[in-house]
């Protein structure tokens, strides 16, 4: 808790009379994985932007390396390796081309950054890909040459803004496999997610935020513990008789979340609460137990779901 | 790990220890950006026109052919014919009409050079908002389409008045200034239209409307092809606010030692340089406000 790289107190950003970021306040370790997780709109990107020192806040107090970002955005940009949401690698250039010329703009020696780009092209295992146009990759070799790109100052802080959107689930879990061998090497990372399992995986720390505030904090594991059981049952009875069904299940599970689709229920031992369940005379057309995840968290902490 | 909002003091207004060390780190980190940024920018700007440097070579060697050829030589022969070899302002056709060809040229550079590449970095393949997440800043980015643009159009410039002197088209001594001549004129009203382009979130069509409603009168009508004096003078005004008929005169004055007053020689080149200090100076403003999300 010694050596915070990033400090926000009652961060805001108001967009004509929209509060998109509405007063949140974390600080990130060096050496942390820290998560924003919350469903899209919530204010992470913007706070992303804000501490990429790209986008001037409204209010509060912000500190990225000791500095602040109104007055030496250039000085912490210099700092930052910066992962956008949507990719804006320059498809006029090849792939190669897209780190030389970006690591030249932190004023590095032509002949260094050579070295690094050939070094960041075999990290991304884009080595065979060097001389390809950018629109002939797939969307995860983008994904990847945007990290890389990312990394041609040696950044001490990665901030990615929704790494894996839009991937494939092969995609994404080579990503994953990159951006941990960065965490394991010491990189701060601060990433914002709409996934669970991405939040899981890689952070040690998350903010649940949600319509521009700081809904929990903690680790993932801590989390689950404080906001949810240890099990779900997941009931379907077709979606007209779900909420009908809804109204019987008192007594059952330590909590109930009926969603559109499926019944939730909350416990320490989901088998035993799916026997009492057929017991008492409801039979589920499928049922599930699984372990609580974030998710839940997000939807004990909101009342909705993470991906609407 | 608590929540940091109670066990935390205010953002460090002077950091202290390790924070320090990276601060310092990064203020040294950023001195070349800050000093070199715009030639980042450029630099990247020259990498990009490489992969289309065939197109940039063609038409910077085939267009002084091609409009020498058709207006210098082919239209130069009936002009010249009928009215005599000094019949326009004193001079030949190709003489005269070379100059206004050579600034005709800047503005078509600068026509595809500040719409194009300044509606793909902000919106088509939004590349600013990537160099703006680096130390680079949104003046750099525009500071370094403008050098760019103005090198592409030298290099333009150039090769066409090699083009001219091969037609014999320039008899005067100081005859090279109109290179310099034309690249301002290009820049005066690129830089504006730079301004302009940066403003669009969408071209739903404004680029088109300003080729054939801007440009292509503008051409027409700058006393490129023939006299403004022989235009009603109802319509002369087109030929005074534009950049082309500025440009076009002063390279006249030093291609061939056409005659005119010193104080509007003078004025000539204030009017340009305002035009590209007022649009250059928009395009940044408009960076500015457009990366600050």
């Amino acid at each position: 808790m010694s050596d915070p790289v990033i400090v926000a107190q009652d961060l805001r950003k108001t967009y004509a009379g929209f509060a998109a970021v509405d007063g949140i306040s974390f600080a990130v370790e060096r050496g942390e994985s820290f998560g924003l997780l919350g469903p899209n709109g919530a204010g992470k990107s913007t706070t992303m932007r804000m501490v990429g020192a790209v986008s001037t806040r409204s209010g509060g107090s912000l500190s990225v390396l000791g500095l602040d970002p109104d007055r030496h955005g250039p000085e912490i940009r210099s700092q930052l390796g910066v992962v956008p949401q949507s990719d804006n690698l320059d498809t006029e250039l090849r792939v190669r081309e897209n780190l030389l010329v970006y690591g030249r703009y932190f004023g590095l020696p032509r002949a260094q950054v050579a070295r690094r780009a050939d070094e960041l092209l075999a990290f991304a295992q884009l080595e065979d890909k060097a001389k390809a146009k950018v629109d002939a990759l797939s969307g995860g070799m983008k994904r990847r040459l945007t990290i890389a790109r990312a990394l041609i100052n040696d950044p001490s802080i990665l901030l990615l803004d929704e790494p894996t959107t839009g991937l494939d689930p092969q995609a994404r879990h080579i990503l994953w496999d990159r951006l941990f061998r960065l965490k394991e090497q010491g990189t701060t990372l601060l990433l914002t997610t709409h996934y669970m399992d991405e939040a899981e995986q890689l952070c040690d720390r998350i903010v649940v935020v949600d319509k521009g505030a700081i809904m929990a904090e903690g680790s993932p594991a801590e989390l689950i513990r404080r906001y949810s059981s240890k099990e779900v049952l997941e009931v379907r009875f077709g979606s007209s008789r779900n909420s009908e069904v809804a109204g019987r299940l008192q007594g059952i599970g330590d909590r109930v979340e009926v969603l559109p689709d499926r019944i939730l229920i909350y416990t320490g031992n989901g088998e035993a609460e799916l026997v009492r369940l057929t017991d008492a005379g409801l039979h589920p057309i499928t049922s599930l137990v699984r372990r609580s995840s974030l998710e839940d968290v997000f939807l004990r902490l909101t009342g909705r779901t993470l991906i609407e | 790990m608590s929540t940091p909002d109670a066990a935390r003091p205010s953002a460090p207004a002077a950091p202290a220890g390790g924070q320090s060390e990276a601060a310092a780190r990064a203020i040294r980190a950023t001195r070349n950006s800050r000093r070199w940024g715009s030639w980042y920018v450029a630099e990247h700007r020259f990498r990009v026109m490489r992969s289309y440097a065939q197109t940039v070579l063609v038409t910077a060697i085939g267009n002084p052919v091609i409009y020498l050829y058709a207006m210098g030589v082919g239209l130069a022969t009936l002009v010249d014919g009928n009215l005599g070899a000094d019949a326009v302002t004193g001079v030949g056709y190709l003489t005269f009409v070379a100059p206004a060809l050579l600034c005709s040229a800047a503005i078509s550079v600068a026509s595809e050079e500040f719409t194009y590449p300044v509606m793909l970095g902000f919106k088509w393949n939004p590349i600013f908002y990537g160099m703006n997440a680096s130390p680079i800043q949104p003046g750099q980015i525009i500071n370094g389409l403008v050098i760019s643009v103005a090198a592409r159009m030298l290099v333009t410039c150039g090769l066409y008045f090699g083009f001219m002197l091969l037609f014999g088209a320039v008899p005067g001594p100081a005859g090279f200034l109109a290179i310099f001549v034309a690249l301002l004129t290009g820049m005066g009203f690129g830089a504006l239209l730079m301004g302009y382009t940066s403003t669009l979130t969408e071209d739903t069509g404004q680029l088109a409307m300003v080729m054939r409603f801007i440009i292509l009168p503008m051409t027409l009508f700058s006393g490129t092809f023939f006299p403004l004096d022989l235009l009603p003078l109802y319509l002369r005004w087109i030929g005074w606010i534009s950049p082309l008929w500025h440009g076009t005169e002063l390279s006249r004055v030093f291609a061939y030692g056409a005659v005119e007053p010193l104080w509007l020689s003078v004025a000539h080149v204030l009017y340009l340089a305002v035009l590209l200090m007022i649009g250059w100076l928009w395009a940044r403003r408009v960076a500015v406000r457009r990366l600050n999300k």
